[in-house]
């Protein structure tokens, strides 16, 4: 059923009794050639592109509880492209081109709005950093702009520019960047995956996988086992636990990071804001919600809540950056489990067990990858190489020496 | 409509106040919903999609329709539930989301093209033309999106945090609350009672119900009495708990003066972590509606928050009501009400055997299925025994039954149970440890079964606790038992709403059923029900009734709703409102820090620290003037720099030696007693992260400076390395960074100035050499050190006093140097020198540089092990090939910009042509044009080659030419001089 | 959170900075043969378990003592904190 106005129009005169679901609910065949593990954003992602962008068919998309269930249901909404290293730009920059033409790929209004971000600075020393960061952005052709105190006045005039502890010099924006409607992108996904003939399997936990002479044969599930040829895990959060059950111990750890909406207000923030020297970042979503987050809280966790000092801490940094916002109210706080990685980046690739392959380590930061990342993976699943944006995203590069650390942190995942 | 008698209000008094610029008048005891209720206001707001006239639909915190802009100016307050306001002389209040008015708003429109607005129809349309989503579509969108307004100032009121314990913390000061508080602070414990209202007694206040035969307010006075007279509880009025953190910690909000017309220098509201060793959550239960077509009108209200209008605060929405509902309690307010003399038009009851509790006209086995009034009720469509009439009435009281507020018990995740005879969802066996349910929010929901249950939840707490608390005579209370029917709609083709703020309707819930939205979370999702600002507390339950009616199954299997922190919205400014502005974080000063500011210095942020950037003098105009001069003074005669941020510790022990060892890529053990020597530090995974100096005072006392911004890091991972990697050595650490001032005297005359201060201390280059250090004293015996180190590539020290001795320290210099051109220089200078130097600092040292990037390979010593010795031989690291340089502008007129990336000449920019970035440049007065530094590839073999920095960024190129990363003094026989 | 130091009681955890996975405590050998490979799973690879996990938390507010803290990651609920200085100190004693 192809969505557009004019079907709506046509479904409001006749009742809109001629809906139809937006995908089935099938029940788990014997076999697949393909099994993705993990109903999230990449998880469907990977599923739809396999099918439609590599032509592959029998997929099935094993999900533990209902499809976007995981980060992709409970992230901040950011998509950019704004990234320092050769290892990620390019990447990024690649899944922001397919956040711009998702709704027409999908016929489903994500809701892809490019109202811009602007990553704030304080001194030269950030501002140098950010030239650097910008001008990687440029060779990538993401687009950036460097914009000094008054150019940003202009375009964000209730930022604390006069009795600041970090007075604001400036900001490196990048106009393409923006948000989308999460849940939406799930369902996009999911109902495009379906519609391709991908069986999307809700209330289907993997317990383990069945493993033959170093090659995967299928996986024990919920409802059953279910053989197939190739296997991708894509679960970020739950990536350790789950790749335990292969024998495999991985360089990440889980950590529980917050994010918050306040009640809905008419507008007030055109773009996405980021303070990173008050480690805060905001958006306002289509609906009025004040969307709004900072740094994970630190300590290794499963429990998907946070608690109240990283609570304060991320308020304090909105109410020092933009101390117009204090009379609004918080509407709900939440916590989202993520994969963070030993150098801050993501991992795309196949393990040493033939037919098992993994997608994960995406830190605080998958949602905007979503795009690139199930596309990346299904060009791997599909073909056996790498997505050529997503070289750097191989599980040895630990070993090996080639880390991709944005924030040079080092093997400390809580840093990045 | 005029008052009803009796309520707790004071008559007395009157209290002026304004809607929608209107004036009305209430009295103290008064909330804005009741006041407005009293004076005869049923409209007070919009729905947010279809822009229904709304009125109240609840009594509390629960409340969707009665948002209104509280106060006006900077302090304007969106969103605010007119519920929960305390009136108070002079309030303004304002019906928000509406244009022009609230009684015509022009957005009503929405509510005719309802067929198209179902739940989730933007995700099928606005597609089409592209570009116009976010030139057209979206911005409509969010324009009539929203709610209430900020007023995009500051907010000008003050608030607090702060820190509180207790044994027991009660939630809820109503029936179980009181008696939970009452038992716990009769055995002595400490215990907080604490409630969201400005009067204790909760549902009691609203009821006519007795204890022990007398009015319930005489047995909640001998309460408040009997608590302002014990020292061990602490009675927390207007205060919400808000959310369940770990181990026993409670986020809680007390409104302090948001009762009053001004806070008059008090704080507003005050931000407070209670860490509690065991709680009670007495936190009540909250009434639902039964959704039927056209349920929305003002007027149309929860049947126990009509009695509560009527009880507490004697107002009533119309001089004649009728009740619809499915339980008993529905029957109490018709009686209540007909007790006010209130006209009760009829009781229509679902169950077909209903007795009725008064004398009223019931109508068992009935349905309200319509009702009609534009701005307010004017009848309702009662359909009963295959008949229909319409029923003329102003208001209409609707109880579908009470759900238990669960909220805080679910906060760390755990499930609620459903209970079926309750029809409503139970706390279950996985809440927050130490959480004890108790009264209604248990699901006891007479009086008598609430006292008992929250009088033995607090004997249990205390139980565990090893505190002996017997059960106190608890009064004689109403035992009815409470039965519901299981119907939380009427059937029919209209709308009939569930979420009311949100307009989320039966028929679309039917709409998500259709299409496969049928897990709780999609069905909230995609309709977006429960996403108001009341969070679904009078919704979820009744939409997942409607959903598992849909799909055929219980509501258990349909799903169960968990509530998120905060259980009710939480202003902003009171969880970040403390420390804003210049005081968002500490600022650390340094000791010369009021000097410098008395010689007009210019500061700049490095780390916590505020450092002077640079000294202007009068005639500079621009800051560059000022640092030529101050680099040109410590190449030329001699300077005098702060540098006491960098990070000292002080390591003692015998094992000094061989611990330092163990920490520095290079030798450190075989430093010997009365020298320097500087050392990298690299991390674990092999990768240069901190560089410093380490003067060995004695053979058990080094002294190891860092850079400011790793001093804490380097720290941490020293006393890691001593206390969980090498518990074995003798060796003992301690920061001194504050405890000592240390001041860099550098240039050729750095000497000839520090001769005059020392006490008979031989500095000449034979007795003192370079990379020399010793203890001495100086200023006729003030205890100091000194370090022959140099930063700049000049003769230089670092000398260090006792820290509160560095202000008068650097006057002394001042002084003494003046006939020697002594000049203060700052970081901006200090910049230029170690960049003409070469040396790395921060920007080189970023954490993904290696030490043979920065040219420091040859220190990482193959004859031990080190931290990072082992990690750095990997083949990513060994074979980066990216080597420091100075870079030069071939035109010596042209631009160094740091955070270029540099190319080969002719390259195209792109990604896999990038060779490098600049990461430190300046203008060098020295060499005379800009100069910089960069990681280039190859660099190393590459001195001579003309190469592009480019900064697409700002639309800039330059050539620049490869040099070695020395500007000055390539040799270093400055500084050996 | 509050996190019971052995010497100082029941402090918040906010006084305190986290490092992650006790098994840091066990530095592989530098001169063994197959050091670098040890040191990469010694330095990248972590358990992450779901359920209790001991793991380092620095009193850098306090008396910068670096803990050993068993707790569970499910629950956050705390089981025991030992200085990580005694901890290295029993297992050196243990492997000699």
């Amino acid at each position: 059923m192809k969505f557009s106005g004019f079907r709506v129009f046509a479904e409001a005169l006749k009742g809109h009794t001629g809906w139809r679901p937006l995908w089935r609910n099938p029940d788990p065949k014997p076999s697949y050639d393909y099994l993705i593990v993990g109903g999230g954003g990449h998880g469907l992602a990977t599923a739809y592109y396999l099918a439609k962008t590599f032509g592959r068919s029998r997929i099935a998309v094993l999900e533990k509880g209902w499809l976007g269930s995981g980060n992709v249901g409970r992230n901040t909404t950011i998509i950019r492209s704004n990234y320092l290293l050769a290892g990620n730009e390019p990447f990024y920059e690649f899944s922001m081109k397919l956040w711009e033409g998702l709704e027409q790929e999908l016929n489903f209004n994500a809701m892809v709005s490019q109202r811009g971000i602007i990553n704030l600075f304080h001194t030269d020393a950030q501002r140098d950093a950010f030239r650097r960061r910008g001008n990687a952005m440029m060779l990538a052709g993401a687009g950036a702009r460097l914009l000094g105190r008054e150019e940003l006045r202009a375009m964000v005039p209730f930022l604390n520019y006069d009795n600041a502890r970090f007075p604001i010099k400036g900001g490196l924006m990048q106009a393409r960047a923006g948000t989308a409607r999460h849940d939406g992108v799930a369902w996009g996904y999911a109902r495009g995956g379906d519609s391709h003939g991908v069986d999307l399997i809700q209330n289907c936990e993997v317990t383990g996988f069945r493993l033959d002479r170093g090659k995967v044969r299928g996986v024990e599930t919920s409802r059953g086992y279910i053989a197939a040829d190739k296997v991708g895990v894509a679960v970020a959060g739950s990536s350790s636990r789950v790749m335990a059950m292969a024998g495999m111990r991985l360089p990440i750890e889980s950590h529980v990071l917050q994010a918050f909406v306040t009640e809905g207000l008419k507008p007030t923030i055109p773009g996405v804001i980021t303070f990173g020297a008050g480690h805060f970042y905001i958006s306002q979503s289509d609906k009025g919600g004040l969307v709004f987050g900072g740094d994970i809280d630190g300590y290794n966790s499963y429990a998907q809540r946070g608690n109240l000092p990283v609570v304060e801490d991320v308020a304090e940094g909105g109410m020092a950056l933009m101390p117009m916002i204090g009379r609004a109210r918080l509407l709900r706080m939440w916590g989202g489990v993520v994969d963070m990685s030993m150098d801050g980046s993501p991992i795309i690739d196949r393990t040493h067990i033939d037919g098992l392959y993994l997608n994960g380590g995406w830190c605080y930061g998958g949602f905007k990858a979503t795009p690139a990342s199930g596309y990346a993976f299904a060009h791997l699943l599909a073909t056996g190489a790498p997505h050529e944006t997503a070289r750097a995203y191989r599980i040895d590069r630990f070993a090996r020496g080639h880390v991709v650390d944005e924030r040079g942190a080092g093997a400390q995942p809580n840093l990045h | 409509m005029t008052r009803l008698s009796g309520g707790l209000i004071d008559r007395s008094q009157t209290l002026n106040f304004s809607f929608d610029g209107k004036r009305y008048q209430g009295n103290p005891g008064d909330t804005l919903a009741s006041a407005l209720l009293a004076n005869g206001v049923r409209l007070m707001g919009r729905s947010f999609k279809y822009h229904r006239p709304r009125g109240l639909l609840s009594v509390g915190s629960e409340e969707p329709n009665a948002l209104v802009e509280l106060r006006s100016g900077a302090r304007r307050e969106p969103n605010t539930r007119a519920t929960t306001v305390e009136l108070f002389d002079g309030l303004e209040a304002r019906s928000q989301n509406r244009w022009p008015s609230l009684g015509f708003d022009a957005l009503a429109v929405n509510d005719l093209l309802s067929p198209f607005f179902t739940a989730g129809f933007y995700y099928k349309t606005f597609m089409w033309p592209k570009a116009f989503w976010e030139k057209l579509y979206e911005p409509a969108i969010r324009r009539a999106a929203g709610l209430g307004r900020l007023s995009m100032q500051a907010d000008p009121d003050v608030y607090d945090k702060g820190f509180l314990h207790c044994d027991l913390l009660v939630i809820g000061g109503g029936v179980a609350g009181l008696a939970a508080a009452l038992t716990a602070a009769r055995s002595g414990a400490r215990v907080i009672l604490a409630d969201e209202d400005f009067r204790l007694g909760g549902r009691l206040l609203s009821e006519t119900r007795t204890l022990d035969g007398a009015q319930a307010s005489d047995w909640i006075s001998a309460l408040e009495a009997e608590f302002e007279s014990l020292p061990n509880i602490r009675v927390m009025r207007r205060t919400t708990v808000f959310g369940v953190y770990d181990h026993g910690i409670y986020g809680a909000v007390e409104g302090v003066s948001d009762h009053l017309p001004e806070a008059n220098g008090r704080v507003r509201q005050t931000l407070w972590r209670i860490t509690a060793k065991r709680a009670v959550l007495a936190a009540g239960a909250t009434e639902r509606p039964i959704a039927f077509a056209d349920n929305d009108r003002p007027g149309i209200m929860l049947a126990g928050a009509m009695r509560a209008y009527a009880n507490r605060w004697a107002a009533c929405p119309s001089e004649t009501i009728a009740v619809f509902t499915n339980n008993d309690d529905g029957h109490r307010t018709a009686r209540d009400l007909a007790a006010k003399d209130v006209k009760i038009a009829a009781v229509i009851d679902v169950r077909p055997d209903a007795k009725a509790r008064g004398d009223y006209r019931l109508i068992t086995g009935g349905m309200v299925a319509g009702s009609r009034g534009r701005l307010g009720l004017k009848s309702i469509e009662v359909q009963a025994n295959g008949r229909s009439e319409w029923i003329e009435c102003g208001a209409l009281g609707v109880s579908g039954g009470w759900n238990p507020n669960v909220h805080l018990f679910s906060h760390h995740r755990g499930r609620p149970v459903w209970n079926e005879p309750l029809q409503a969802f139970l706390p279950g066996e996985n809440g927050p440890l130490g959480l004890i349910p108790a009264g209604a929010a248990a699901g006891h929901f007479s009086t008598g079964d609430a006292l008992r249950s929250g009088a033995r939840a607090a004997q249990r707490a205390m139980g565990e606790l090893g505190i002996a608390a017997s059960l106190p005579d608890l009064p004689r209370a109403e035992e009815a038992d409470y039965t519901v029917a299981p119907v939380f709609h009427v059937p029919g083709k209209k709308r009939a709403w569930v979420d009311f703020q949100n307009d989320v309707t039966v028929k679309d819930i039917k709409l998500a059923h259709a299409e496969n939205m049928r897990p709780v979370e999609h069905l909230k999702r995609y309709t977006t029900l429960g996403m108001a600002t009341d969070q679904g507390k009078t919704s979820n339950v009744t939409g997942l009734a409607v959903m598992a009616e849909l799909t055929g199954r219980s509501i258990p299997e349909t799903g169960t709703t968990i509530f998120r922190p905060p259980y009710t919205p939480v202003t902003l400014s009171v969880l970040g409102g403390g420390d804003t502005g210049r005081h968002f974080r500490p600022r650390r000063l340094t000791p010369t820090h009021h000097w410098a500011e008395a010689q007009g210095a210019v500061f700049v942020e490095v780390g916590q620290w505020m450092r002077a950037q640079y000294f202007p003098r009068a005639g500079e105009t621009h800051w560059r003037q000022s640092v030529d001069r101050e680099a040109r003074a410590v190449r030329g005669a001699v300077g005098l720099c702060d540098v006491t941020t960098l990070g000292k510790i002080d390591v003692q022990g015998a094992d000094a030696g061989e611990f330092l060892n163990r920490l520095y890529c290079n030798m450190m053990a075989t430093l010997k007693v009365g020298r320097v020597r500087y050392g990298l530090m690299l991390r674990e995974d092999g990768f240069a992260y901190d560089d410093g100096t380490c003067a060995r005072l004695a053979e058990d006392h080094c002294v190891v400076t860092t850079t400011t911004a790793n001093a804490g890091l380097v720290y941490r991972n020293m006393e890691f390395a001593r206390q969980c990697l090498w518990p074995e050595l003798d060796v003992q650490l301690i920061s001194t960074t504050n405890a000592w001032a240390q001041i860099a005297v550098a240039g050729p005359k750095s000497r000839a100035l520090l001769a005059r201060i020392v006490d008979g201390f031989d500095l000449s280059n034979e007795a003192f050499p370079f990379m020399a250090c010793a203890e001495l004293t100086v200023c006729d015996g003030l205890r100091a050190r000194l370090f022959r180190i140099s930063f700049s590539g000049e003769l230089a020290y670092e000398i260090a006093v006792p820290a509160r001795y560095g202000h008068a320290l650097i006057e002394r210099l001042m002084e003494l140097g003046a006939d020697l051109g002594a000049t203060p220089y700052g970081t901006e200078a200090l910049g230029v020198l170690r960049i003409e130097k070469g040396h790395a600092a921060g920007p080189e040292l970023n954490g993904q540089a290696t030490a043979l990037m920065v040219g420091l390979g040859s220190m990482v010593s193959q004859k031990k092990d080190s931290v990072g010795a082992v990690m750095s031989r990997r083949e990513g690291l060994a074979g980066d090939r990216r080597r420091l340089v100075g870079l030069r502008p071939v035109d010596p007129a042209g631009k160094v910009v740091s955070g270029s990336h540099l190319f080969a000449e002719g390259a195209p920019w792109k990604f896999d042509t990038d060779q490098g970035w600049i990461t430190s440049a300046c203008y060098s007065p020295h060499v005379g044009s800009m100069i910089g530094l960069g990681f280039l590839e190859n660099g190393d073999e590459r001195l001579g080659e003309v190469i592009v920095a480019a900064n697409p960024l700002e639309g800039e190129s330059a050539r620049l030419r490869v040099v070695p990363a020395h500007f000055v003094d390539p040799e270093g026989a400055r500084l050996r001089e | 959170m509050l996190i019971p130091h052995p010497l100082l009681g029941l402090r918040d955890a906010q006084e305190f900075t986290y490092l992650g996975d006790a098994r840091l405590i066990d530095r592989p050998d530098p001169s063994a043969p197959d050091a670098e490979a040890a040191f990469c799973d010694y330095v990248f690879l972590r358990d992450n378990p779901a359920g209790v996990h001991r793991e380092f938390w620095f009193h850098e507010q306090g008396d910068r003592s670096w803990l050993v803290v068993t707790r569970d990651t499910v629950t956050h609920e705390v089981l025991g904190a030992e200085l990580a200085r005694d901890a290295a100190l029993s297992r050196t004693r243990c492997s000699k």
